[in-house]
């Protein structure tokens, strides 16, 4: 990736910023040559993140940080794009942050399940610095490759 | 778009119950005002809700989850939740949330009339 071509966003973590972050998330995706439908997922994918680090990490305060970097990226000649989401939560488990089981018919609990089934490839770890959450999730122009059986 | 004003643009009383048209993103900023316009709908026991989604380009999971606590709420009261009008975004959510079977989920306003 050249890294000149990131686009990084800092923005506090009250929702109504999202729409915006969201918005540029997806036209980087359609400006990198990632489809339409794959950009749209793109863009709901972030949307759910963002809201998990709202809600979860940040338990609803409006004014914490969170960094999104976008990115260039392909996969085997595949064009697409990475996005970083870095907050500054504490205390979250990574273990726990996993889907809850569909067949369960209740509110809430499905914004990991959604982000996994959009995105090609997603990782949480901690930031390098010790504090917070980095989730890099990757998304290619072209069908879901995890869904491809 | 994410004010959360003006979720429910359209209100209108059918002849067993009530057809509400939608407009704009429903996300984490505009679920709460979507919840509670249709909170204040149920409290009149209406036998069908009839929600429109033909409006909206973007639901998340906050949008999902206030429509499935409607729809247990028609189910535990004898009423019926019809969703209509799902663009093609909308709809993959309810897909990847295997929730298309749960949900009454129509083409258009005239076909949720009898759903």
């Amino acid at each position: 990736m050249d890294a000149s071509e990131e686009i990084v966003i800092r923005f506090f973590s009250q929702p109504r910023n999202f729409c915006a972050v969201r918005a540029a998330a997806e036209a980087a995706a359609l400006a990198w040559r990632v489809d339409e439908v794959s950009a749209g997922q793109v863009k709901l994918a972030l949307t759910e993140a963002l809201a998990n680090v709202a809600k979860h990490g940040y338990q609803g305060r409006t004014d914490q940080p969170i960094c999104v970097r976008l990115a260039p990226e392909q996969r085997d000649g595949r064009p697409g794009l990475a996005i970083t989401i870095e907050d500054r939560c504490k205390d979250v488990d990574l273990e726990k942050i996993k889907s809850r089981p569909l067949d369960e018919i209740r509110p809430g609990g499905l914004g990991v399940h959604i982000i996994e089934q959009t995105m090609d490839e997603v990782e949480y770890t901690t930031n390098p610095g010790g504090e917070g959450v980095r989730l890099r999730m990757c998304k290619f122009a072209g069908p879901l490759e995890r869904n491809a059986d | 778009m994410s004010d959360a004003k003006n979720v429910v643009t359209t209100r209108e009383d059918l002849d067993d119950g009530v057809l509400v048209v939608l407009s704009g993103e429903v996300d984490l900023v505009r679920s709460p005002a979507l919840r509670s316009e249709l909170m204040t709908i149920l409290d009149a026991s209406p036998a069908r809700v009839v929600v429109d989604l033909s409006g909206v380009p973007l639901m998340d999971s906050s949008g999902v989850a206030t429509l499935i606590e409607v729809l247990q709420i028609q189910r535990s009261s004898g009423g019926k939740l019809v969703l209509c009008g799902l663009q093609e975004k909308v709809q993959s959510v309810f897909e990847i949330s295997r929730l298309t079977e749960v949900f009454t989920i129509v083409s258009d306003r005239d076909s949720a009339r009898s759903a």
